[in-house]
Parts: structure tokens; C-alpha cells; sequence
């Protein structure tokens, strides 16, 4: 499996990662040689296997509907890179 | 000397108050400044360090003092802890201080525990040499110029050195043993939902499990009973209330069943390594135990499975480094869409990104059957083969890793090289089963061997009790390299 260029910025995109021009060939050729890797999964036949999404084969616990968490809002307001009056702030999206 | 006597004993002694907690702290604090070349360290917390043990020194005058009461443990910067930097071994978390314990930190200062600091990794969790963490390498302490092993590499550099007498570490794919081999201790991943994941930075949720990294056994054991335990801020947290493994340590092995699978014993492994193993089997057959061959037919699939399943995991969960909650902001973002993608390419290392781009493809449109579905499946079979595998046997034994420590650097320019060392270990993450390293032996260069038991679903405490039992006839986890004696 070969990645290209375009791929690299395609993927990077939808991951929302910067990858700068420098370092595209480097992720194309990493990311190449993982999914050869990758690919020896096509050895293994898997016809009529159920997939396995987690270890646990049981349903989720459920709750009562009750409120347990307190009102800790100043306190993950005060590690934000840049809050305000109770709001995160990021660069402005409507003009 | 303090630091010669394992926490089982250190945790006797504060009761018998033959040495207070204060003592104890300034001694490895004292030690922890004198091996700074280790880089075993991200945050060393003296000050809260010195109010715990005081607290502690107060519980053990009063009566019945809880179990860790005064013992010094470290916690992998992994694990949330209230007031004090939990970086994840990032750039993106290097200013990150959480508003909250995660419940393994909750429960072990709980138990009495002192924590001394929080100690360095691989970048979130993803490595197998502590080389990618963006506070630079761990070395190894029994040769400065190997690498710990990883992720978990700070942790195990640190009670290899007896920085600390014990440590936490979490454990996705082998980061709790393979760091464990390389550093001659012993070290257990649990059964997956034994200990809460509530302020565990998430890599690859249906993988990670935290446990402890230990000088013995007997170590592990008291560690993991004040881990472990329901947990209801995490949903995948077992409600079954089990005994503590400490209660069978001393069990007999008579009549126990080793299954030897034939996969772990190929080509692959180092010879001096297999050697230590096989010295290992006949000790614990000496003891009682018998042996059968057993196959895992799919071992070898588990390497492209998980690098299917962790990174697909882990694109999805670490999509909320954003720049705007918490952590890293690049500089004068224009927009929303450059606020996000130069924020994450700045705060994350390389193999971090290489890794939320493999899990981006995989789970892309057009792809998720040939990648994400196909290796579900495949983790399937792996778990069907133990399930096989234990009907013939009560734990599965083999090296943990294919070879003993490598060099510094050695891998770091080929990822798919790294990924190998995880061929013995992640097979057990993705079958959520417990498994712990102990050690056996050392190579000809005097690195240390490592061997894995491997238990069906929450069997814990027998693995404990055949490695406690092992360490009764032995004596390799009593050293210590030279440096740091």
C-alpha cells in the first residue's frame, strides 16, 4: 500500500493537522511502511467472524437520571489558552 | 538503607514505626536528586510530597493506619492529579494542570500513599522506548546508554533505581510489561475494567488498563489491591467485588498447568532470552506445576490488529486537543480551522501524528471494512485462541519480549521495527486479559530477561501467587544495578 503526497495532506486535513510541505515525504513513506504492516491482516481469514469491538461483551451499565456532577466551571475556565466572561474565546467564525 | 528493602517491607516498618514517613520521603527525594541524568522524572512534587507524609506520619500514630500509609510511590504522567502538571509526556499538555484526581491517584493517596512526583513516558502513551516524550529519553538504569522501554519508561527507570520503591504505569499494548522486562521488576496489567480509567488520558479505550510497576510480586499485589476496585465515573469499570490477591500469594503450584504456546517459542526470540524462560519453567515444574503446549495460532495477526485498532482509538480521543479547552495555542491563529491544525501540529511529536493520521485513514470513508472492521475481527480470533488455549491450561507463560533492552536510538527511524517489540504483549490488551512480567535472568551484557504470565479474564491473583512463588526460590528481582545499589 503506497501513500502519496496527496494522500498525506488528504488524511492530515481530516485530522486536523498542519503538516508543512517539508515534511510530506517523510509521512508518506512512514505511513507507506505501517500500512504494508498493516496489510498482513489479508492473511487471515475472517469469513463468518463476528467483529469484536470491545473486551467486555456486555451491555453498558445505566444510571439513575440523577445529577452528580457539581458546577466546577470557574475551575476548567481557568485552564483555557483564553476565556471570558464564562465563554472560550477562539479567532472569530461569522463574519 | 531504605531504598534496599521492597514496599511490602517499607509499608511494615512505617507501621512498626521503626522509620517515620518523613524519613522515608527525604531519603528518596535525595535519591530522585541524585540520579537526574535518568530524566526518570517530569514533575517532582517535594512540597505536596512533605505534606502527605506528615499526614501519614499522623495516621501511623494513631490506630490502625491505612495499608500504604507513609510508603513513597510516583504516578505515570499519565494519570490526573489535582493541582500538579499532567503533561501525557506532550507539548500539548505541558501547561496542563487538572482540576481533578483520576481515581487510581484518588485511591492510592486514600491507602496512605506519598506521591513524590509524576514520573516520564512516551508522548501519550505511544512508544516502546520512552524516546518520543517531548521531555526527552528515559535511560535505563542498568545501562545508561539502552533504553527503559516504554511507554510507561520513567516509571520503570525510577523503581528500577529505587528512585521510588513503587509506581504507577498504564499498559495499551505491552507499556506496563515490556518496561517491566527491561528493567528487572515486576510488573502487572489487569484485566480490562479491574481498575478505573476515570482521569487516565485516554490513547486507545478499549486497550488501556493502569497497574503497577513493582520490585516483587508481593509489591504488585498491595499496589494493585489499593488500585483496583468498581468504580462508577467509568462506565467500562467491573461491579464484581473480588478478593484481594494478596489474601493467595503463598498458594501451592501443585497441579498447576502451564500452557507453553508454541508461537512465543520461534525464531523470534533471542536464544539467551528463550534459555532464561525455559530455566524459569523448570523452577515453577520443581514447585509443581506441569507443562503443555498450546497454540495461539493468530499471534502473529496481532500486531497489524492493533495498529488498526490503538490508532483508530486514539485519533478519535485525542481529537479534543483543540487549543481552545486546555493545553497548547499556537500563536496568532487567522481562523478557526488554523487555530486547530497548527495548535495540534505544534503541541504533538511525530509519532503521535503518525499515529492519528493511521487511525484518520482507517476509519475514513471507503476503508473502515478493509482496515477497522477486518482487524475487529481478527481480535476476535485472537481472543477465541485463548479462550482455546485455557481449556487445556490455567496461565499461559512466555518471554514478554523478543530480545532484552535495546540501544537508545537504535529504532527511533523506523516506526514498524518499534512495533514489533509489542508482538508477545498487545495480544493480551486485546483480549482484555491480565498479564505480568517478572524477571528471570540477565543477558550476557547483564540486561535483564523478562517473562510473562498470562491469566484467563480476572485472574490476577494467580498470577501473583505463581510469580510470588517463583520469587520465593529466586532471587533476580532482588537486583539492583550497580550505580544505584
Amino acid at each position: 500500500m503506497s501513500i502519496t503526497k496527496e494522500d498525506v495532506h488528504r488524511i492530515a486535513t481530516l485530522a486536523r493537522l498542519r503538516i508543512g510541505d517539508e515534511e510530506v515525504d517523510g509521512y508518506a513513506d512512514n505511513l507507506s511502511r505501517i500500512l504494508d504492516l498493516v496489510e498482513q491482516m489479508n492473511a487471515v481469514d475472517t469469513d463468518a467472524i463476528e467483529p469484536m469491538a470491545h473486551p467486555l461483551d456486555v451491555a453498558l451499565r445505566l444510571r439513575p437520571d440523577e445529577v452528580t456532577e457539581t458546577d466546577r466551571r470557574d475551575a476548567f475556565l481557568e485552564i483555557a489558552p483564553a476565556a471570558d466572561r464564562g465563554l472560550y474565546l477562539v479567532p472569530r467564525v461569522i463574519e | 538503607m531504605p531504598h534496599r528493602h521492597s514496599l511490602t517491607e517499607l509499608a511494615a516498618m512505617l507501621r512498626a514505626r521503626e522509620i517515620s514517613a518523613v524519613e522515608l520521603l527525604d531519603h528518596f527525594l535525595a535519591r530522585i536528586e541524585a540520579a537526574g541524568e535518568l530524566n526518570a522524572f517530569i514533575t517532582v512534587d517535594a512540597e505536596g510530597a512533605r505534606a502527605q507524609a506528615r499526614a501519614a506520619d499522623d495516621m501511623l500514630a494513631g490506630d490502625d493506619p491505612p495499608p500504604l500509609a507513609g510508603v513513597p510511590i510516583a504516578h505515570k504522567d499519565i494519570f490526573c492529579t489535582r493541582g500538579l502538571k499532567t503533561s501525557c509526556g506532550s507539548r500539548i499538555l505541558d501547561n496542563f494542570i487538572a482540576p481533578y484526581d483520576a481515581t487510581v491517584v484518588e485511591r492510592l493517596a486514600a491507602a496512605g500513599a506519598v506521591t513524590l512526583g509524576k514520573t516520564n513516558m512516551d508522548e501519550f502513551a505511544m512508544g516502546s522506548s520512552n524516546e518520543t516524550s517531548w521531555y526527552g529519553p528515559v535511560k535505563n538504569p542498568w545501562d545508561a546508554a539502552r533504553v527503559p522501554g516504554g511507554s510507561s519508561g520513567g516509571s520503570a527507570a525510577a523503581v528500577a533505581a529505587r528512585l521510588v520503591p513503587g509506581a504507577t504505569g498504564t499498559d495499551t499494548g505491552g507499556s506496563i510489561r515490556q518496561p517491566a522486562a527491561f528493567c528487572a521488576l515486576t510488573g502487572l496489567k489487569p484485566s480490562y475494567g479491574r481498575v478505573s480509567r476515570y482521569g487516565i488520558v485516554a490513547f486507545a479505550s478499549s486497550l488501556d488498563q493502569a497497574g503497577p510497576l513493582a520490585q516483587s510480586a508481593a509489591d504488585a499485589a498491595l499496589l494493585l489491591d489499593a488500585m483496583a476496585g468498581f468504580d462508577s465515573r467509568d462506565s467500562t469499570s467491573l461491579e464484581n467485588q473480588l478478593p484481594p490477591t494478596r489474601a493467595s500469594l503463598e498458594d501451592g503450584l501443585r497441579g498447576l498447568r502451564i500452557g507453553l504456546p508454541k508461537e512465543f517459542f520461534d525464531a523470534g526470540v533471542d536464544a539467551t532470552v528463550a534459555a532464561a524462560v525455559e530455566a524459569a519453567v523448570a523452577a515453577l515444574c520443581k514447585l509443581g506445576a506441569t507443562t503443555v503446549e498450546v497454540s495461539l495460532p493468530n499471534m502473529a495477526a496481532g500486531i497489524p490488529c492493533y495498529y488498526v485498532i490503538a490508532p483508530a482509538e486514539a485519533s478519535s480521543n485525542l481529537a479534543r486537543f483543540d487549543g481552545v479547552r486546555y493545553g497548547y495555542r499556537c500563536d496568532d491563529p487567522v481562523d478557526l480551522a488554523d487555530l486547530y491544525e497548527r495548535s495540534r501540529a505544534e503541541g504533538f511529536g511525530a509519532e503521535v501524528k503518525r499515529r492519528i493520521m493511521i487511525g484518520t485513514y482507517a476509519l475514513s470513508s471507503g476503508y473502515y471494512d478493509a482496515y477497522y472492521l477486518k482487524a475487529q475481527k481478527i481480535r476476535r480470533l485472537i481472543a477465541s485462541d485463548f479462550d482455546t488455549a485455557f481449556e487445556q491450561c490455567d496461565i499461559v507463560l512466555g518471554p514478554t519480549t523478543p530480545t532484552t533492552a535495546f540501544a537508545l536510538g537504535e529504532k527511533t527511524d523506523d516506526p514498524v521495527s518499534m512495533y514489533l517489540n509489542d508482538i508477545y504483549t498487545n495480544t493480551v490488551n486485546l483480549a482484555g486479559l491480565p498479564g505480568v512480567s517478572l524477571p528471570v535472568g540477565f543477558d550476557a551484557a547483564g540486561l535483564p530477561i523478562g517473562m510473562q504470565l498470562i491469566g484467563p479474564y480476572l485472574g490476577e491473583a494467580r498470577l501473583l501467587n505463581v510469580a510470588h512463588r517463583y520469587q520465593g526460590v529466586t532471587d533476580y528481582h532482588r537486583q539492583l544495578p550497580g550505580m544505584f545499589a
